[in-house]
Parts: C-alpha cells; structure tokens; sequence
C-alpha cells in the first residue's frame, strides 16, 4: 500500500488537501482536509444580530447572496417576518443568478479542464476539448467568462454589487425595481439564455430539460455527439467511464429551493433514497454535527447546531481537518443539485441515478439540467414583479429568541441556527454543503460523502495528482471556504 | 499557459484567509475577453486558483522554482488575510499538500516578487476576517488595521522599492484591480500613485458619495427611515459614503450597480477596520441627534446649520419620496421654457 498526498487542490473553491491510500491502482481509503480555519461563528457572537447580514456574505466569494438568504430567513423565523411577493420574487431571481453562475463557472472553468490533460492525448475528443476547455485560452472557456460578466449585469441592477450584496433583507429586498428596469432584466436572462441555447446545449431549453429519460438523452446525443458543449462531455461520460465514477452514499438532502409567496418550492426539497426510490420528508431536528475528527473543541456527544459549539483545538489528536461532520438522522447524506432534482423527481435525472448512483456523470448532468430549468422560472418570477407594490418590510429589533434558516446553495443545502438573548447574537452556527458532502469520518468511523466516493477511484502509473481523483473532487463542486466559514 | 516564459509580466495569485471574492469579482471585469485582455496587457498569469489547470504536484514545483530565484515574479498578488494563529504557527492556513503555513509561503515568496499587491481589504488591513476577537490573529500583508505593520512588516519594500500595494475593498472591484496590474505591467505606477494607506489613487482619492443618486436627498437632509426607502442612509442607516474613499458611484458595479444604488448603506468596506465599526451596521451613531461621523472636510457648526437650513427648505416631492420605496412624487412639468 501506498499513500499520496494530494495538494494544493485548485479549481474549487478554497483549500482543499486529499490523503490517499492506494493498493493494486485503486484508492483503498480516502481522507479529506479542509485545511484552512477562519471562525465567523466564533465572530458573530455578541453582535447586534441583524448585523449578520454584513458577515455572512463575507464567508464565501463564490456563493455570498446563499449565505445571505439563509441569514436572512433565520433572522425572519427569529422575528417572525414575511415578506412581501416582490421581495420574495426579486430574492429568488438574486439567488438563481448565482446559483446558476456557479453551475456556469464550474462546468468552464473548474470541470471541463481536466479533460484536457496529456493523460487523455490519445482519445478521439482531445483535440476538441483542448480547443474548447484549455484554461485562458479555450474558445468555450473564454466565451463563458464573458457570458458570466454579463449574466452578474442583473445583479448590478437587482443588488447593487455581487459578490456580498447587502440588498437581501429578512423583509424583503432592498432594490425596488421599476416596469422598464424589470424589461431591461429580462433581456439580460434571454441573453443568457441565448448563451446556453447556442453554446452549450445547442437546443432549446425546454426541448433538454423536458427529456425525460437516459434512452432518450442518448438517442438525442447520438444524432450529433459533439455538437453543443454538454454533448461533447456526453461524449466524454461514455469514452471515459465517468457514469462509474465516484459514487456517493445514496441518499440525498435538499431543503427545498426557491420558495413561492404561496408558501410551495419551485424545486421541492426532502431527503431521496436513491435504493428504495424513496422521497421522505426532511426532518431538521435530526441534523447533528460531529466534531470527532475536526480540530475542534469535543463536546462529548455530536450537537443539533442550536447548541452547537465552534472552538478551534489545533493540537487534537485524531483530527484531520477543520470541517465537522453533520449527519442526519446519524447517516451521511450528499447534497447539491443531485439532491434538488431527485426531490423535485426530474425524469432524467432519476432515471440516471437509478441506472448509475450519484457519481461523476450524474452530478455534472443535474447541474446542467437545473441551468435549462432554472432559467425559465427567473423569466417568470421577473414579470410577476408588481410596480408599485411592496419590496421590503422592516425588521423589528431582535432581541431573544432561535431562528433557522435553510436555504439551497448553487452546490447543496445552506442553513444557518441562531440563537440570540438581550439583543445579541448567543450562537450562529452555519453547516454548508460541503460541509456535508466533504465530511470528515464521524465518532463510528464512517466516512463522509467524498471519502466514500473517492474509495475505489483508479490511479494509474506515476500519477501523483490522480486524474480521476480530480473528477471525482470536482464533480461535487466543493466550496471550502464555506465549510470552514 | 505559461509555466514561466521570460517575455511577459508574471503574476501569481495566491489566497489566504479569505473568501475567494475578489476572485470571482475579478472575473467580472467589464470586457468582453477577460484572458485576451490580460494577455494584450502583456500580462502573464502563471498560476491563479480558479484559472489554472495546475494542481498538487505542479503547483508546489512552479512556487519552489520561484522561492529559488529560478522564475521571475513580477508581482506576487495575495487575496485575503494573513493567518498568524494559533499562537504564532500560521497552522490555521497549512498550504495544502505542502505542510507548510501560508504565511511562511508569503513571506518567501514576497521576498522574490518585483511588486507585492494584497487583492482586498483582508489582505490590505486583515479584513472581515479580524473581526470579533479575530480567532485567528488575520492581519494584512503590511498593515493590521491602520497600523503599519502586518505579516511583511512596516519597513517592508518589494524589489521595486514600493510598499505593498493596498487595492482595498470587500471585494474589490475587478477594475482596480485590471487598472494597477496594467499600470505595473507598463512600467507606470509609482509610490506617488499610492494614498498614505497605500491605497492606489486612482480610485482612493474619490469618496462613495461622489455620484451617488441619493445626493439629492443628501441636499436636504430628506432620510430613509427603513431598508428600500429612497433617500439619504447618512442620517439614519448607517451609511459613510460621505466619509469612504472609493469610486463605487463613478465607476459602478456589475454594470450599473453600486451599495446605495442598491439601496443599503456603505459599510466602508475599503477602509481600515471596517468590519468592527463599533455600532450595528445599520444604525448611524449620534450625539444629540447629530450623527458623529460627518462627511469628509467639514466643519460640524456648518454641517449642523446647513442641515438644519436645507430640512426647512425640502421640496414635498423630496421629503415624501425620500420615506417610500418608489416615486411618489414625480417632478412638476412646468407649461414654461426652461430659462
């Protein structure tokens, strides 16, 4: 047996380090590490509560207006706020601008690259996905960064600035729009929505989000298999086995996204049990985060994040990283845009999942249908906004009390527990998706989510940074900055 | 890509504890062909996180050949704090796959670089990240707060003979950050281009009140009282653009955005020590109904006498639109030529 160490890890979002056990070309036993601690739980205690709303964006760059909205809907359950259908409507357009920026972002500049490695020299889609995909200066590459420069317009508009917008309130949103900026915005979505309609899928997006199963995604790709950017990794998923690789631990968490004036989810949440096809509801009070392997202060038994506890122990023995494990319900869950469209039973992507588990094909695939589904609903949220009508209601001042916030990032579900006594923040605990999908083990030993799915991955000859690692690192979209706030 | 050609103006790109935002804002750069622009610039991006196909293995050999003298580095640019704790061994930010603390990293690094730029206000002062009881003992590369200092020391110059190039903010705007490295690449930028924080002047020498759409409202003191009202934050919600310096109303965000055209305060993001201001963010400290931080170069008795003159003078359009979150009152359309 021997062990690799795997580092700096780029192309995710923040530090990430990856200890590898291997024996006859297979990983046998992965650890991941968060390597960096920063500590805004440990931050935002004794602040005017309302105040989270200037940090919690500042935990993350890539992913600032979730953990606004997650902030957000704690301090409105702690002051038992609603908020107007405009604010909710414009919240949402915010949220999905990012979310699917994200998706964006990850597919040009943090997935696709890898496949244009030397190690892939000999396969008949090299060329291309060079020509494509090569970092600064792919023809895809290049043309996604100026598509997302324009596609973040609208939250000038919507949000004044992104990232760390402070335009999202527990009441509403801080930026009324008027009829002719509401036109203007979507014209800015139809452009996008040109972008992935002629670049990336080269269909319509009704026509790739209403296939409704694998027999027909790969009917529908054998009639032009490199035409469009997801045919070309289509391509790749079959040459490259990618369908095989990296399975998670089949069961899949989402709180539900996108939240509707009549209390409803665009994208339904629960908890998916890919083996028995199962949809069960969430339950939040079983949520529990395990500080066994984190260089964090034990407390004896793994806490609900209420009572959660943050405090750095560097010398502990045992841990590996800064992350703590939450499970739920005691099982490690994965969670990202697998999760939404299982729980909302997109057709494909269940299919998929019930022919291939969660792996390196599936979550790449769940987060390209989610862009051709998601945009239509901004479209329609857009022209829902009533000129004239309420953006925003006030928040009182919070003074005693809980509050949670759940929310659904671009890569899993968000949320955000606080506890606040005489008008100040006495808790904020934040448990971010990856903080589950790239858990440590827990007190029993089971591994997280990316540990299991690295189990079994190949490493060929001479490989130090395993090219299949790296795929399967990726696929969850990982944000590690969020992870350890 | 380039793993070192001797032509261009190399950059490396590393973070520390920070949030990636200045990354991803940087990304955001108004132009068409963000790598095209750079590389017309001359720039030549050795490594950055989110950007370069390098991982592990590759990385940890391209920052050896630097620390050894063996790659040029024309400015080493470090995004978000300096993790000192705890207790002094930097392990709060081990390098990954290096064993070896960030800091120590910078500091090797810094020494070999022609320019040294911290992206963002956690790499200019320590940032978000140094607030509350800073956890981490986060400071910036050259200053911790206002206080010189920081990871490199006060006395610290790059081999160009500058200090550390401070393109404050939280996150910094992707021009600031485009415009100094084009102007270093040209050879152009010198210590008379810096503010005394070593903030470039270019976009430090205007304050976030410059521009701002709410000035009429400023005019008369006509206030928002509650988030997605229309008028002046100063009075009541926390807002300092009066006092901030920074283009963000001139030179906008995203396009057409900027914090008070968004409709929330500016909290000072590009400034020393923003992230404990001492009062909640929204609230504008006062003393006897007067708040405390008054705009930049006036003198408080004028303040308070044009203040309360211009409250008098408010037109009814201005006082009534500055408390709703839309037009109310529109402007009169008068039957006469303008004269």
């Amino acid at each position: 047996m021997t062990r690799l160490l795997v580092g700096p890890f780029n192309r995710v979002e923040g530090d990430l380090e990856v200890t590898l056990d291997i024996a006859d070309g297979r990983v046998t036993s992965a650890r991941v590490n968060a390597p960096m601690y920063r500590g805004f739980e440990q931050i935002l205690r004794g602040k005017n509560p309302h105040d989270a709303l200037v940090y919690v964006p500042r935990i993350c760059g890539i992913c600032s207006v979730s953990q606004s909205v997650a902030s957000a809907r704690a301090l409105a359950d702690l002051g038992g706020l609603e908020m107007p259908p405009n604010g909710q409507h414009a919240t949402n357009v915010i949220l999905a601008t990012e979310n699917l920026a994200d998706h964006l972002t990850h597919f040009y500049l943090f997935f696709m690259p890898d496949f244009t490695r030397p190690v892939y020299a000999s396969r008949a889609w090299h060329a291309e996905a060079e020509r494509r995909f090569a970092p600064q200066t792919g023809e895809q590459t290049r043309a996604a960064i100026a598509a997302r420069q324009r596609w973040f317009t609208l939250l000038g508009t919507l949000a004044g600035k992104w990232p760390h917008t402070q335009s999202i309130e527990p009441g509403g949103s801080t930026r009324p729009i008027e009829a002719a900026e509401r036109v203007r915005l979507l014209s800015r979505v139809r452009e996008f929505r040109a972008f992935l309609e002629r670049q990336l899928f080269a269909a319509p997006l009704e026509k790739v989000s209403s296939i409704a199963s694998e027999a027909e995604l790969w009917a529908w790709h054998a009639q032009d298999p490199w035409r469009g950017d997801f045919r070309l990794f289509l391509s790749m998923v079959k040459d490259a086995a990618l369908e095989r690789l990296g399975p998670g631990p089949g069961r899949y968490l989402s709180y539900g996204a996108y939240p509707q004036p009549d209390g409803g989810f665009e994208l339904g949440g629960g908890v998916w049990h890919a083996q028995r096809a199962v949809l069960s509801r969430l339950d939040e009070a079983a949520i529990r985060e395990d500080a066994t392997h984190a260089w964090l202060a034990d407390s004896a038994a793994p806490r609900h994040p209420l009572d959660g506890l943050t405090l750095p122990d560097a010398d502990k023995p045992d841990a590996y990283t800064w992350n703590k494990a939450p499970r739920l319900a005691g099982e490690v869950v994965e969670t990202g845009a697998i999760a939404r469209q299982l729980a909302s039973a997109q057709p494909l992507v269940r299919d998929a999942v019930a022919r291939h588990g969660g792996t390196v094909y599936t979550r790449v695939l769940a987060r390209l249908i989610e862009l051709a589904r998601v945009v239509p609903m901004m479209e329609r949220w857009l022209q829902q906004l009533q000129s004239g009508e309420s953006y925003c209601v006030p928040s009182p001042h919070f003074t005693e009390g809980v509050g949670v916030g759940l929310s659904e990032a671009a890569r899993g579900s968000l949320g955000h527990w606080i506890v606040a006594i005489r008008g100040q923040i006495a808790n904020y605990q934040i448990v971010a998706p990856t903080t589950w999908n790239f858990s440590p083990r827990d007190a029993a030993g089971t591994p997280g989510a990316l540990e299991q799915a690295l189990e079994g991955a190949p490493v060929q000859e001479g490989e130090l940074t395993p090219v299949a690692v790296q795929h399967i690192v990726r696929s969850f979209d990982p944000c590690m900055v969020c992870t350890v706030h | 890509m380039s793993m070192g050609a001797a032509a261009g103006f190399n950059v490396l790109w590393l973070q520390s504890g920070g949030c990636g935002g200045c990354s991803m804002s940087l990304l955001c750069a108004d132009t068409t062909d963000f790598h095209g622009q750079l590389r017309d610039a001359g720039i030549d991006l050795l490594w950055h996180p989110s950007l370069s196909i390098e991982s592990g293995h590759e990385l940890s050999t391209m920052l050896d050949r630097i620390a050894d003298g063996r790659l040029r580095l024309d400015a080493l640019c470090i995004e978000g704090s300096l993790l000192r704790g705890p207790h002094g061994s930097g392990r709060f930010h081990v390098l990954a796959g290096t064993g070896i603390p960030m800091i120590h990293w910078v500091s090797r690094l810094a020494a070999r670089a022609r320019h040294v730029v911290a992206v963002g206000s956690c790499a200019a002062w320590g940032g978000v990240t140094a607030g509350g009881d800073n956890p981490t003992d986060a400071c910036g590369l050259q200053f911790e707060d206002d206080r010189r200092g920081g990871l490199l020391g006060a006395d610290f110059r790059s081999e160009s003979g500058l200090p550390v190039i401070n393109i404050a903010g939280c996150p910094t705007h992707p021009s600031w950050v485009i415009d100094t490295l084009m102007a270093l690449a040209a050879e152009s930028f010198t210590a008379g281009d810096l503010d005394q924080l070593g903030r470039p002047r270019f976009y430090a020498d205007q304050l976030v009140h410059h521009g701002c759409t709410r000035n009429e409202y400023y005019e008369f003191k006509a206030s928002a009282e509650k988030p997605s009202d229309l008028g002046c934050m100063m009075e009541h919600m926390g807002c300092k653009g009066t006092q901030v310096h920074a283009d963000c109303n001139t030179r906008l965000w995203n396009g057409e955005g900027s914090c008070t055209r968004g409709g929330y305060a500016c909290v000072a993001c590009t400034e020393p020590g923003f992230q404990e201001p001492g009062h909640p963010f929204q609230q504008t400290p006062k003393l006897a109904g007067i708040p405390i931080g008054l705009p930049t170069d006036m003198p408080k008795a004028w303040f308070v006498a044009l203040a309360s003159l211009s409250k008098s003078a408010t037109p009814r359009r201005v006082k009534l639109n500055a408390v709703a979150d839309h037009l109310v009152v529109t402007p009169a359309v008068r039957k006469t030529r303008l004269k």
